[in-house]
């Protein structure tokens, strides 16, 4: 396999628009550094048009092989955002990126098509995704549940925001299992303030107070 | 398995789990038998799915770092660490060097007492019970350091978002430096009884394979990977914490072994030479340990308020002794994150037991499917069905098989 160079999180932002011009709706770099010499780590953001997620993903593979950590998805109301997670330049000291492609779907229409030909790792995310947001993989080569009980009602997508999310019967409060009844349901409304407070609190203060 | 097979239709179909009462993470297996010999695997875990992403959607960072602390059984601080460094960045909160350091030594010292965890497993898979023993009761040390720095064995508590709970103090160093000079004295006795053994070497030479290419396309990572040849390793390829200051290389399974060939053998060693590593990590770290503030912020109130505040979207990841554990954070200015997802180690490393596990034999399953590490290392009970008429057979059953073959081999030998 032909590897290109290391490149710099700029010039891997550049070639993805000079590829995909308009497709790309936003494209940012967040850094951080921690320790002593806070050496800096990066991550690549890039916003895209769904239809060119597969091709973002190929582009990706050309570079380097990447590694897909993760697909997450966000319910941002009436679309769902899925997010590919991926690592690129692992082995490089230092040198490694996130790299995570946004992809909007709108709730009328959640299909998006597989990514197991090209990662066939991403299996697992895949089918979690279908059963936690309610989308549809298509060419999915394996569409069963993956975490959640066969027995779980249908068309109830634990991670949506909507009327498809978890309802409140399915809930169980474990908290209430047991209670003695004669206790107030909380949250308990705040006591009185004494006028001991002020002074409790500055004895932590002197003596440094741990947290908590 | 034996006896009256001849009109029955092969493959047989056996599935194996789901619960296993010692380690977390149930995992429910249906292997295609042909006779002894896997032909295929399929798997479905979610037995223990306990909807923690959508309990933590409605509570605070601080709440959620108290409940990444249970994520897992082993792994006390890699889910609390990435989520707090996921929000950390979120907030813009710059943590003291100091706790970085802190995190940094509280990291390797769980690798440690991982991967011990993990050799004991692996030897009582394969019937070596007094190295089960020795591997375990040396694990105590790392088990104690640990219980010394936070006040807890299991669930650590001390990552808060912004630095650590406790801080070292200058009276706990002299024991952290005993607990690494034990370890510095046993490894190379670890490494005769692991490695040098005969038996250990034919159950787990060649059994088990994942080529580097598999490896890359399963997106299997951490000890697994690494054996395997892919070499990556978070605190290698990215910085956080500490590992920006040292010089963390990924521990590749050496030539004189044999170079990597990506088998359960390999991925022994890469966790006996990575406990050699963590100690030199935590040397570097004691030696070097800057001096000031542990926390960011210690009024709760004012720390609540600023993650309040806090917009954005983050990844925090982290190299956990099984490979890298990544949390996506994102909030929008409200008292609970709007997302959150925990991407676990083992979640990458699952699908690698499906070249792993094909073609080896029903007895060499338990050690295969311990050799990830998935914190499920054999199974609870085995349903044999031949033709619908279902007959149970117990895990220990299971592990007896794996044992008369250790016991077999040890004869030939």
């Amino acid at each position: 396999m032909n590897e290109t160079p290391h490149l710099s999180p700029q010039e891997v932002i550049d070639l993805y628009k000079t590829e995909f011009r308009a497709g790309i709706l936003d494209a940012m770099i967040t850094e951080r550094g921690e320790g002593v010499h806070k050496t800096k780590g990066y991550n690549i953001w890039i916003r895209l048009n769904r239809e060119l997620l597969k091709p973002a993903i190929k582009k990706l593979m050309d570079i380097r092989f990447p590694h897909l950590a993760v697909i997450a998805g966000n319910d941002l109301g009436d679309e769902i955002e899925l997010l590919y997670i991926f690592s690129v330049f692992y082995g490089t000291k230092f040198g490694e990126y996130m790299i995570t492609f946004g992809i909007r779907l709108k709730k009328a229409d959640l299909t998006v098509p597989t990514i197991t030909d090209l990662i066939p790792g991403a299996l697992l995310s895949e089918r979690e995704k279908q059963e936690f947001f309610g989308i549809t993989v298509t060419g999915i080569p394996d569409g069963r549940r993956l975490f959640l009980p066969d027995d779980f009602p249908q068309g109830v997508y634990p991670w949506r925001k909507d009327e498809t999310g978890i309802k409140p019967e399915m809930v169980r409060e474990l908290w209430t299992i047991d209670r003695p009844k004669d206790r107030p349901i909380p949250p308990v409304p705040e006591k009185k303030p004494v006028p001991e407070e002020p002074a409790a609190e500055e004895k932590e203060k002197k003596s440094g107070g741990t947290p908590e | 398995m034996n006896g009256d097979t001849a009109k029955k239709s092969i493959p047989y179909t056996v599935p194996i789990g789901p619960v296993h009462p010692a380690l977390k993470e149930p995992v429910m297996f249906t292997f295609q038998m042909e006779g002894e010999v896997v032909k295929s695997v399929d798997f479905a875990p979610g037995n223990t799915h306990r909807g923690i992403e959508w309990m933590g959607m409605r509570r605070n960072p601080v709440q959620i770092v108290h409940l990444t602390d249970r994520i897992c059984g082993i792994c006390g601080i890699v889910h609390s660490l990435s989520f707090a460094r996921a929000v950390e960045q979120i907030a813009e909160i710059e943590v003291p060097p100091r706790a970085d350091y802190i995190r940094t030594i509280m990291h390797e010292l769980e690798r440690i007492q991982s991967h011990l965890l993990w050799a004991g497993v692996a030897a009582h898979e394969l019937g070596f019970d007094s190295l089960f023993y020795l591997a375990w009761r040396v694990r105590e040390q790392s088990m104690d350091l640990i219980e010394n720095i936070t006040g807890n064995r299991v669930n650590y508590a001390i990552v808060q978002i912004g630095g650590v709970r406790r801080d070292i103090s200058d009276n706990q160093r002299p024991l952290i430096e005993q607990g690494l000079a034990y370890y510095q004295g046993l490894l190379d006795q670890m490494k005769n009884v692991f490695l040098n053994d005969s038996t250990i070497r034919m159950r787990c030479r060649d059994h088990g394979l994942l080529s580097y290419r598999d490896a890359q396309l399963l997106c299997a990572i951490g000890p697994t990977a690494r054996a395997s040849g892919v070499a990556m390793d978070v605190r290698h390829d990215y910085p956080y914490c500490a590992y920006g200051d040292l010089d963390v290389h990924p521990v590749l399974p050496p030539q004189e072994f044999g170079g990597p060939k990506g088998d359960v053998y390999d991925r022994i060693i890469v966790r006996l030479l990575e406990i050699a590593q963590s100690i030199d990590i935590i040397q570097q770290c004691l030696n070097t340990l800057p001096a000031g503030e542990i926390l960011w912020e210690k009024k709760m109130p004012k720390l609540l308020l600023t993650l309040k505040k806090a917009q954005g979207e983050a990844i925090g990841r982290v190299e956990a002794p099984r490979g890298e554990c990544m949390h996506y954070v994102r909030m929008d200015g409200n008292d609970a994150p709007a997302t959150w997802k925990v991407k676990a180690s083992s979640y990458s490393n699952l699908m690698s037991w499906i070249p792993m596990l094909k073609g080896e034999q029903l007895a060499d399953i338990p050690i295969i499917v311990a050799s990830i590490d998935p914190c499920l290392s054999c199974t609870d009970r085995v349903a044999v069905i031949r033709n619908g008429s279902a007959g149970y057979l117990t895990k220990e059953e299971l592990t007896r098989l794996s044992r008369e073959k250790t016991r077999r081999l040890e004869q030939c030998y």
